[in-house]
């Protein structure tokens, strides 16, 4: 019998499981991971390289595809450098709009979490439940810019219009009664914050149902109990944030410790975890759902109260009404300028960052005073994460590193970038 | 056996399939494009934010299953492979491989305007100008991600492909562009 030797195999980056494109170079004694080298860049789409090609208001879409699961947080950033460099106030309701709607894509995100890596340890069940949610969810994406993914909605200085008084509605045909349609209507016949509230309503029972598959299932405990456990001292040395940094104990969460928009008037807990093992991480993203769900029924009430403003008068940043634009020429050329110039920043650099639901987003913008940034780098929280795996793998058998990529919650939009 | 004679000719005559008594003529081209058409197997391969309109096609409010589509994790039991995302050079080779473990007959959909011709990533170095000049593409999305009903109509239109119709069966809703 020859001598034993280590194993290296390769895992991705087609790989269902690889939750988009990642290479994993695993070296592996009999079945225990020993090592593990994460190749990433296969989605390296030079955004930051773009962006010092295009004026500031061409590159929001560009905040919308980095992490394409939490959408709308990654634009907040982005716009709150400009606001923060060119001291633009913005409207209160605006700041309420912007949380409800950072708020709704975590709970759209940690409801793809949820799903994917319940899915990448074989059960199919709750992804089917998650999704459901997830349509809703993009419903009000929808309602209020017109795409259900890349939004586009954030601009410096606002947000594009404010929230509509009518939902979409479903229409009836051969293979829909309408009587059947008439009941899917039945949340849609006000408001988009009557839709947001009706989900508000319903969604604590939808996280109950979650917990009954998955809180104290078996398999579930059995993969991920103890799994990838790590201490926070450990994760701060190796720059975790968000839920994977919370999980282990450690109360950091930029809405509390660095109040952006109107966090600081609204109260919600903060979701901690104990021994940050993937389990714990399941349990802070069940209960940060729930938080977000707090908060969006805050942001409703607040915003039913207070009409008003949702762009600052700021006429060089801010396009003109539509309707003056059509009517008056000086405000047509305006226009024009606007979104072909663009504007130009004062020279100087600046970092804003919030907590997106994978942990800090950050945006360092360098300008020196032309209308388009000098540098942009993009903090992406699942980096980190990511250049953790092998510290996090190590030991553990090659099924639990599927389960420890998936409780990363991992995107590679915005890793390579 | 008469009643058959007479069911054979009608088929001649009409040439599509004629179901009667119990029996179906049908040529065997026909019947092979049928049951193709109808158990397409897409390969899971999400490379970027179309990964998530897929799945959204996927999961339950379209639920894909019931156009006969089952998600295959290996190339080598799949029939389609649709191409969503931004497909970058560095990922182009490994995606040519699975295009090439994939069994004939196969298909490719690109799906959104980064695969279809690089799109918002054009201009990135390093970003392939459209897949299709990496794999033979079949069928086209635009959006960017085009929605999961778009990619429901597209995928039905690629069944109407492998079905052997001449043309896109395209219908345009009644009131569709009055304004």
């Amino acid at each position: 019998m020859g001598e034993l030797k280590h194993y290296t195999f390769n895992f991705g980056p087609q790989h269902p499981a690889a939750h988009g494109v990642l290479r994993l170079v695993v070296e592996v004694e009999g079945e225990t991971v020993i090592s593990i080298d994460p190749h990433i860049g296969l989605l390296h789409r030079a955004t930051e390289k773009l962006m010092e090609s295009k004026p500031y208001n061409h590159s929001i879409g560009y905040m919308d595809r980095l992490d394409y699961v939490s959408i709308l947080p990654n634009e907040h950033a982005y716009v709150m450098a400009i606001e923060k460099l060119l001291k633009i106030k913005v409207p209160k309701r605006a700041q309420y709009i912007r949380v409800m709607f950072d708020e709704i894509s975590r709970i759209l995100n940690h409801l793809l979490v949820l799903g994917s890596t319940s899915l990448d340890m074989g059960a199919l069940t709750p992804w089917f439940y998650t999704f459901r949610e997830r349509e809703q969810l993009m419903d009000c994406y929808e309602a209020v810019s017109g795409a259900r993914m890349h939004a586009n909605y954030y601009r410096p200085g606002g947000v594009l219009r404010d929230l509509p008084n009518t939902m979409p509605q479903y229409e009836s045909y051969a293979w829909r009664s309408p009587a059947e349609t008439a009941s899917l209507n039945a949340n849609r016949q006000g408001s988009l914050l009557d839709y947001i509230e009706s989900f508000t309503e319903q969604f604590p029972e939808r996280c109950d149902e979650y917990e009954t598959l998955l809180t104290e299932n078996r398999i579930w405990k059995q993969r991920s109990v103890g799994i990838s456990a790590i201490d926070a001292q450990r994760a701060i040395a190796l720059g975790f944030t968000g839920p994977m940094l919370r999980s282990t104990g450690y109360a950091r969460d930029l809405r509390v410790d660095e109040p952006y928009a109107v966090y600081d008037e609204l109260s919600f807990n903060i979701a901690l975890g104990k021994t940050g093992d993937c389990y714990d991480r399941y349990l802070v993203r069940m209960a940060e759902m729930r938080e977000s769900n707090r908060i969006i029924k805050q942001c409703i009430n607040w915003l039913r109260k207070h009409p008003g403003q949702v762009i600052a008068d700021a006429p060089k940043v801010v396009p003109p009404s539509r309707l003056s634009g059509k009517e008056n020429m000086e405000e047509m050329i305006h226009q024009f300028k606007l979104f072909t110039e663009g504007y130009c920043l004062p020279e100087g650099e600046v970092y804003t960052c919030v907590e997106q639901p994978k942990g800090e987003f950050g945006v360092y913008l360098v300008s020196d005073g032309a209308n388009k940034p000098y540098r942009v780098k993009i903090r992406a929280a699942g980096y980190p994460h990511l250049s953790a795996l092998e510290a996090l793998c190590k030991g553990h058998m090659i099924s639990d590193v599927v389960v420890i990529l998936a409780s990363m919650d991992i995107v590679f939009g915005e890793i390579d970038r | 056996m008469k009643e058959l004679q007479l069911q054979m000719d009608a088929f001649r005559k009409s040439n599509t399939p004629v179901v009667k008594n119990g029996f179906m003529i049908v040529k065997y081209n026909q019947l092979v494009d049928w049951s193709r058409g109808n158990s397409v197997w897409p390969l899971s391969f999400g490379l970027a934010c179309c990964g998530v309109e897929l799945m959204h096609f996927i999961a339950s409010r379209y639920d894909f299953d019931r156009f006969g589509f089952a998600l295959r994790a290996s190339p080598r039991q799949a029939d389609v492979m649709i191409v969503a995302g931004t497909l970058c050079n560095k990922m182009a080779p490994a995606l040519r491989a699975c295009y090439d473990m994939m069994a004939e007959p196969k298909y490719v959909v690109s799906m959104g305007s980064c695969a279809n011709g690089g799109g918002y990533y054009h201009y990135a170095y390093s970003v392939v100008r459209g897949c299709d000049r990496i794999v033979p593409v079949d069928l086209y999305i635009p959006g960017c991600p085009p929605n999961a009903e778009a990619l429901m109509y597209g995928m039905i239109q690629l069944q109407n492909k492998i079905q052997g119709c001449e043309y896109m069966q395209v219908k345009i809703p009644s009131g569709y562009g009055d304004d």
